[in-house]
């Protein structure tokens, strides 16, 4: 199974804002490069970047969930 | 606050967390009065629980279930039957909103008066209010811009550089610079949508931009009688992301002259807008010329260096006075002896652009020693949360000399054992023993080297080596405690 890792602990977020649309979704296309996440970490944010391509099958963590650094956060295809 | 008869309170309820808490805690002991610290999930192992006399539980880590629970803030205090409120920095001490509400809830907010905090809030509020006051501002407008094309007629007159700003900004967000007028109108709506998405205020203002200048504060105290004193200034000129790093009192650039100038200006903006409490005004220094930037309505993270200069406990200062009592020395009996310095210990790498890194604190031992004060709101087994702001610790120093202190300085980070979360001691021990800080330059081109900022490495391999690299920080969306 290929992951991308999410390379910062803090809380992770599926999409840049309450009201948009998430960054990926099951069946989208993933190229490296493309933001898959955001995490806020001390009071900042930061993109998180898919490291690899493929297809997404699913997030494999939930918005607003905790999220520590090397954790899986993604499941591609 | 409210004027009368000087009235002691029994019990202080502290709505914040981390080392301003611990610090606020133990003036409420040395004054005899019992302290109540609030607390998230998070937090529930947090020293500033433990030290208080007692601690209430607000909700989950998120601070908007937690410190700024209002409800349960409310709640708290009357659990817990106390008198007043101190809202430390950050959070809700410039929330004249909720110094309103402590009111109607029977509580005494220990801060400025409520239409302080708004006149001093709003920026172009503060900047016409200033300049009607006669203290020098930045040249630039005290009205927003109605469109790009005023922004550029209105950058032309100014005089490129120029920055614009959002009415409601703070923290680095809405501050845009514009070079020429190739840029200008790009900067111009660059602050104007983080306006919209960060403040709700899409108002923009154009101010001259200073290049270089040195960031220099002076501390204000007011009481309830009309009385207002300053207790000199600081240099915080050493920043990133707009956010303060290294503080230090005096400021090496000031001379006499500039300091009684600066301070009287200082002292006429707080009677401007009927100040009481501790409060600062912040302003840009370019050689001896000094302009208004902002007054923080509130303790600033960087006191301890005005209290090691002066011998003033400023916390003890705030509640004297929100106890309606009457400042205790005049102007003249405030003394500025030695030099002083601050380093704020954020849990951050500065070789990885300041990124912060949390995580279970696995060792930690404090400096100590001749001169050296220690403010910090973490210990040995804490997990540092993700949910709140990167200070964990201040290291202050006193000598006779800035030289001597910063040797002092240089000693004290030596001591200092901090792993598990990322740490600010190995920048600050290769800042302070740069040419730069020796020569009291800015160090802004050390900030900006991102070879010179690699090299602060520590040899420690900290984060796990199967996580990728980490990306580049942004700017956070929300201002510190200053």
């Amino acid at each position: 199974m290929a992951t991308i890792r999410c390379p910062i602990p803090g809380t992770f977020y599926r999409r840049s804002s309450p009201e948009a649309p998430p960054f990926k979704e099951a069946g989208d296309a993933v190229a490296v490069g493309d933001v898959i996440g955001l995490v806020e970490v001390m009071k900042t944010f930061h993109e998180i970047k898919a490291d690899q391509a493929g297809t997404v099958v699913a997030y494999l963590i939930d918005s607003e969930d905790p999220v520590d650094a090397g954790q899986d956060v993604m499941e591609l295809a | 606050m409210t004027g009368g008869r000087p009235h002691p309170f029994r019990k202080v309820l502290i709505a914040n967390r981390g080392e301003i808490a611990v610090r606020i805690i133990r003036t409420l002991r040395e004054l005899g009065i019992g302290s109540v610290a609030v607390y998230s999930e998070a937090d529930a192992a947090a020293p500033h629980v433990r030290l208080a006399d007692e601690a209430v539980l607000l909700g989950p880590g998120p601070v908007g279930k937690s410190y700024l629970d209002r409800e349960r803030l409310f709640w708290a205090a009357r659990e817990t039957g106390a008198e007043a409120i101190h809202p430390g920095y950050g959070f809700f001490s410039e929330n004249a909103g909720f110094a309103r509400e402590c009111a109607e809830n029977g509580l005494v907010w220990i801060g400025p008066p409520p239409e302080a905090i708004e006149q001093m809030g709003i920026k172009t509020e503060a900047r016409k209010l200033m300049e009607e006051a006669g203290v020098p501002v930045v040249p630039g407008t005290i009205t927003p811009l109605g469109s790009a094309g005023e922004a550029l007629h209105t950058a032309r007159s100014i005089g490129f550089p120029v920055a614009f700003k959002t009415s409601g900004g703070g923290g680095g967000k809405g501050f845009h610079v514009a070079y020429g007028e190739h840029d200008a109108i790009a900067s111009f709506e660059q602050s104007r949508i983080e306006g919209e998405r960060f403040f709700a205020n899409g108002d923009v203002y154009i101010e001259k931009y200073l290049e270089d200048p040195r960031h220099v504060e002076v501390q204000v105290l007011a009481d309830t009688h009309g009385n207002v004193v300053h207790l000199f200034e600081r240099d915080c000129t050493v920043q990133r992301r707009h956010q303060k790093l290294i503080e230090e009192s005096p400021a090496p650039t000031v001379d006499a002259h500039t300091r009684a100038k600066i301070c009287e200006i200082a002292v006429e903006a707080a009677r401007a807008v009927g100040y009481t409490s501790a409060g600062t005004v912040e302003g840009l220094l370019v050689g001896d010329r000094f302009y208004f930037l902002e007054m923080n309505t509130r303790l600033q993270v960087e006191h301890p260096v005005t209290e090691l200069v002066t011998g003033i406990d400023l916390v003890r200062e705030q509640l004297l006075v929100a106890m309606g009592e009457k400042l205790a020395f005049r102007q003249e009996d405030v003394v500025l002896r030695g030099h002083a310095i601050e380093c704020r210990i954020n849990a951050e790498a500065a070789h990885k652009g300041f990124m912060p890194w949390p995580g279970l604190i696995t060792a930690y031992r404090e400096p100590a020693g001749p001169g050296v004060r220690v403010d910090s709101g973490v210990e040995l087994g804490f997990k540092v949360p993700s949910f709140y702001d990167s200070l964990l610790a201040k290291v202050a120093v006193w000598d006779t000399s800035r030289e001597r202190a910063t040797a002092r300085m240089l000693r004290a980070l030596s001591e200092f054992e901090l792993e598990g979360p990322a740490s600010l001691v190995p920048f600050h021990r290769a800042f302070l023993a740069s040419r730069q800080w020796a020569d009291a330059e800015t160090g802004r081109d050390l900030l900006l080297d991102a070879d010179w900022l690699a090299a602060t490495e520590p040899p420690a391999v900290e984060p796990p080596a199967a996580a990728p690299p980490a990306p580049a920080p942004t700017a956070p969306p929300t201002p510190d405690g200053g």
